[in-house]
């Protein structure tokens, strides 16, 4: 007896990068995974990753992280993957696809994303050792490796991608050239004025640019890179090229089984991304749209897989006639970013521009007559992308001149986005409109259900404001209070536990709980600045404080990644005896720890295991030092300059000045960290201009600058007043740290603090300088008790015994030492052995 | 009251008195195979033990984490990188592919 068989129909699928993948999925949301056979194709040695992100290897990402397919995604819908695999031949008539390994496959339905491939131009040496280009994993491995032995290298093409390749070369160390063709970098996306924006902003970040210049030849000694000679005659002496001047269609395998490619290349396909033979589908960067257009980006690839993988469910019409070409992107740390029509090429429009060429902020937006806005570019500043992509066809709230203007001048206008329309686009590159967003409550969640967010990530700051939780001001799950509502609570009600404040204060459903990890050491704080008045203990491990302290502080010491601790004594004002330095010497050496100077003007101890630290400290108590609670949310250094008694500018005696002020303010809790600066002149050469409060001397006294910052978003100090003598200068920093300390919201620097700070500066002068409050008395004896009270935390864990416990790596053997906290030498010195961490950890896992 | 936890089916090992565990903080033991545990005790002195080792980072650190609650649930939040760990189950509250292990504990 024979049965029929029964025809199970299959697609295959070739090419698995992003666009594969996000069909694949689309096709398993169709169901079609569970009535289909399908088969997918690799060619590349590991499965779709985020090509988007790539260069974020260089940062640290593994390429497992980079990886787009959920652990058991292919087994779950019976996906059938062949990695390392790449299709050689299609058969149309036969309906088949043969691959590398012999394989033959027939298909009923062919989906091709073959993505692109990087455009190398046919110069004489490009082929050399040292050459390379940036599209795969792979390139980056060769790269990085190659580097090692480079000092400098060169990027061929200023747009997008180059620049990008440019930033890991400099990332990588090298001295770094990019040679742009076109007048100006990016010629795609922004326009000359952007251009210019972005080349002084990149020069002056220490690459060299070429503009208006082509290669003319790869200069080569024993076949490896040498150099570059460019077409206008001048070399450039390099040790390894990257070319990235573009990239072209992989449409080869199409060709060979005669579907129409276009002239300049491109699988040319229909709105449903059908090409010229019915069965057969092209999507992503190797097809060419129905518009003429080949895209290059990802998120035109996602909105035709998703069309054709709706075609072939028979689920509906679903087409593709084009997408924007939108890009936002970091380069190198500067914001810069397109839509719309960023050019201007619609008849009839109109430019409004803001440009400071000092600062390197470049705002264009084009608007028609009726004052729709079409598209812009923004170089420098890119904040208000988020808002203005989605308001592209329709007219804005307010006039386009408001909307380029930066904070500060005139009547700035920032747009909330709440003032957008349900439909507008949030998130470019996976197409979701504000109301699905809407539909979701918490960040996770948006991502997961609407994939917003997930790609280049530049949308998540507006996704952010638009969920609910936005609206809560609470400090975390546990209470609806601010930090600084809560210091209220605690001050006037004089509360000494956490336990009483959570079980009173709590959200109802935090109530009699334990707490999080934000609250907690939030609360430990807030206790602490308050001790004196409502008469806690001043030691912040007695009791229940010792539970709310985050493991620095309870262990009085800096957690480092592979378990150990660093220890940093205190060195007032950066000043320190030769006998000091001996001493902090030969603890470093009996310990074995690794040394180094740190950006604070005092001395890191790093790699002490915590059973180790009291040993270190006893030493280290005896000879005069005390914790520079590097650990703790409090006063770090002040810095000083040499000053006048040694420095031929300088007009006041700074050293004595910053230690007095570190002596002073050391032990301070505060919402974050506090650092400051004292200077002997205004050659300023302490940075006290970067500082939280940061002191200049004057011919008569000093001037005190406040709600500086260094870090990740720098931002000057601002005056706050002037000739204070140091009676006067002392009172003024009293009243500012204890007013901050008081009104801040956790992790909140002075900078941003102040930023917030309704009325800005003159309020701050109200309160502080004039006493608009009533306050100050108040602010001032605050700040006497703790001066008071101050006692050294190490000198009083060493002086009791009970204290000390804690120390130990294991409780139960407190002898043993933690043999997962190993070390290698590395320059003479010691470095964490991150072997022994890393096998079976969640980041390296294969 | 001494706790103990069991490193393996039927095994039953002394760790520490319970006095020495702070509500809240906890606390690392060596176990008999060279691997470690975390101690951790909650509010109202419930006891749990979960693996030492942060998966994210490999270091032998969670018991150096704040322990906390999210509906009624204890949990504690690696000192590393914060992510959060159910004492009850051990599954990681950040990433759904990631747990650690759960070892039980009693007090005697
Ligand atoms: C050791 C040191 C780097 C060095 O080797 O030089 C350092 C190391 C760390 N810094 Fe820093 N910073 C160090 C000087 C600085 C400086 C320079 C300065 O103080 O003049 C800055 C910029 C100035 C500023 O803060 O405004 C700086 C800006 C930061 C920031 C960004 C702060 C911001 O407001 O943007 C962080 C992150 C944070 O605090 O949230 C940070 C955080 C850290 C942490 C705590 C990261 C962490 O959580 O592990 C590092 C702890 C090291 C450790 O375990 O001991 N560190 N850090 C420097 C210690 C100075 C000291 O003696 O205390
Ligand atoms: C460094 C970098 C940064 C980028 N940044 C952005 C950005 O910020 N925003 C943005 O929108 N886009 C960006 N892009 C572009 C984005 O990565 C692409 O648009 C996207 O990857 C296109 O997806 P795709 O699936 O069409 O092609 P790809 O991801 O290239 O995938 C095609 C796959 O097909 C494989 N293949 C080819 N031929 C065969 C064959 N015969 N058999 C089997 N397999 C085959 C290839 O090996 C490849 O793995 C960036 C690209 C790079 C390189
Ligand atoms: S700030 Fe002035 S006094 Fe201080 S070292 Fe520099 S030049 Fe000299
Ligand atoms: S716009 Fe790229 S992830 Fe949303």
């Amino acid at each position: 007896m024979s049965t029929m068989p029964v025809h199970t129909p299959t697609v295959v699928l070739v090419g698995h990068g992003m666009v594969g993948q996000r069909f694949l999925e689309a096709l398993a949301d169709h169901g079609v995974t569970e009535r289909a056979r399908v088969v997918v194709l690799c060619e590349e040695p590991r499965p779709a990753y985020d090509r988007v992100q790539l260069t974020s290897y260089f940062s640290g990402r593994t390429p497992d992280d980079l990886s787009m397919v959920e652990a058991g995604f292919m087994e779950k819908h019976g996906i059938e993957l062949y990695v390392g695999d790449p299709a050689e031949t299609i058969d149309r008539a036969a309906r088949t696809v043969t691959a590398r390994s012999g394989q033959v496959f027939p298909y009923d339905t062919l989906v091709l994303a073959t993505g692109s491939y990087p455009f190398v131009p046919p110069v004489p040496g490009k082929d050399a050792r040292g050459c390379f280009v940036y599209r795969t994993i792979e390139d980056l491995l060769a790269i990085e490796e190659y580097a090692k032995t480079a000092t400098t290298g060169a990027v061929v093409g200023g747009g997008l991608l180059g620049l990008e390749a440019a930033g890991a070369l400099k990332g990588l160390g090298l001295g770094t050239h990019v040679v742009e063709f076109a007048p100006r970098l990016m010629p795609v996306q922004v326009d000359e004025g952007g251009g210019a924006a972005l080349l002084r902003t990149i020069e002056q970040m220490g690459l060299s640019v070429h503009t208006g210049t082509g290669t003319q030849e790869v200069l080569t000694e024993d076949g490896a890179v040498i150099g570059m000679r460019l077409s206008d005659g001048s070399e450039l002496p390099v040790d390894m090229v990257v070319f990235s001047a573009g990239v072209r269609p992989r449409d080869q395998l199409a060709r060979d089984c005669g579907l129409t490619v276009g002239e300049r290349g491109g699988i040319a396909v229909d709105e449903q991304c059908r090409t010229s033979d019915p069965a057969v589908y092209a999507i992503g960067e190797c097809a060419l749209a129905s518009d003429g257009r080949v895209y290059g980006l990802v998120a035109p690839g996602y909105e035709m897989a998703q069309t054709v993988a709706a075609t072939i469910a028979a689920a509906g019409e679903r087409s593709f006639s084009g997408a924007d070409m939108s890009t936002k992107l970091k380069l190198l740390g500067v914001d810069v970013a397109s839509f719309g029509d960023a050019h201007g090429t619609a008849e009839g429009c109109l430019d409004v521009v803001y440009s400071d060429s000092r600062s390197g902020v470049y705002k264009k937006l084009v608007v028609d007559r009726d004052g729709v806005l079409l598209g812009g570019v923004l170089v420098g500043d890119a904040d208000s992308y988020g808002m203005l992509r989605p308001l592209t066809g329709s007219v804005p709230p307010v006039s386009p001149e408001q909307l380029v203007l930066p904070a500060g001048a005139g009547a700035p206008v920032v747009l909330g986005p709440s003032s957008l329309p349900d439909d507008a686009v949030i998130c470019s590159c996976h197409n979701v409109t504000k109301h699905a967003i809407t539909q979701c409550t918490t960040l996770p969640e948006v991502k997961k259900c609407t994939k917003a967010g997930t790609g280049c990530g530049s949308c998540v700051k507006v996704i952010e404001k638009l969920l609910p939780a936005a609206t809560d001001k609470g400090l975390c799950g546990c209470f609806s209070y601010t930090r600084s509502e809560l210091y209220e609570i605690t001050r006037t009600l004089r509360l000494t536990s956490f336990a009483e404040l959570i079980d009173s204060h709590g959200r109802p459903e935090a109530r009699g709980g334990d707490g999080c990890e934000v609250c907690k050491p939030t609360v430990g704080s807030i206790l602490a600045s308050l001790a004196p008045i409502i008469k806690a203990s001043g030691y912040i491990l007695d009791g229940e404080q010792a539970s709310l302290q985050d493991t620095n502080d309870h262990f009085l010491a800096n957690l480092q990644r592979n378990g150990s601790y660093s220890v940093v004594p205190r060195i007032p004002g950066g000043e320190i005896t030769p006998e000091k330095l001996i001493v902090i010497g030969e603890v470093a050496r009996d310990f074995g720890l690794y040394t180094k100077i740190t950006g604070g003007q005092r001395i890191d101890l790093f790699g002490a295991r915590v059973d180790q630290l009291p040993a270190i400290w006893t030493r280290l108590v005896d000879a005069g030092f005390e914790s520079g609670h590097a650990y703790g949310k409090s006063l770090r250094t002040v810095k000083s300059c040499v000053g006048q008694t040694w420095c031929r500018y300088g007009v006041q005696d700074s050293v004595k000045m910053a230690i007095q002020l570190e002596l002073r303010y050391r032990g301070l809790r505060s919402p974050h960290k506090l650092k400051s600066a004292v200077s002997g002149c205004a050659r300023e050469c302490a940075e006290a201009q970067s500082k939280d409060f940061g002191v200049i001397a004057t011919a008569s006294g000093w001037n005190l600058y406040v709600g500086g910052n260094g870090g990740a978003t720098p931002r000057h100090a601002d005056l706050l007043a002037q000739d204070l003598s140091d009676a006067e200068l002392v009172r003024l920093i009293d009243r500012f740290l204890m007013f901050y300390i008081r009104t801040a919201d956790r992790l909140e620097r002075t900078s941003t603090w102040l930023e917030r700070l309704e009325g800005g500066l003159e309020h701050l002068k109200d309160v502080v300088v004039h006493d608009s409050l009533g306050l100050c008395d108040e602010l001032e004896a605050l700040m006497a008790a703790h001066v008071d009270d101050y006692q050294d935390e190490w000198a009083q864990t060493l002086d009791d015994p009970d204290r000390l416990r804690r120390f130990v790596s294991f409780v139960n053997a407190p002898d043993a030492p933690d043999p997962s906290v190993k070390f290698v030498p590395e320059r003479d010195q010691i470095k964490p052995d991150l072997t022994v961490l890393t096998i079976g950890t969640r980041l390296e896992r294969v | 009251m001494k706790l103990e936890l069991s490193p393996s089916p039927d095994a039953w090992m002394a760790v520490c008195d319970d006095s020495r565990l702070t509500p809240g903080r906890g606390v690392a033991a060596l176990l008999p195979d060279g691997r470690q545990a975390a101690l951790f005790k909650d509010r109202s002195g419930r006891a749990y033990a979960i693996e030492n080792r942060d998966p994210f980072t490999g270091a032998q650190v969670l018991s150096r984490g704040l322990l906390g609650s999210a509906g009624g649930r204890p949990f504690v939040a690696s000192p590393l990188l914060k992510q959060r760990f159910d004492l009850e189950t051990g599954r990681c509250l950040d990433d759904e592919d990631v747990s650690v292990t759960v070892y039980p504990v009693r007090a005697v």
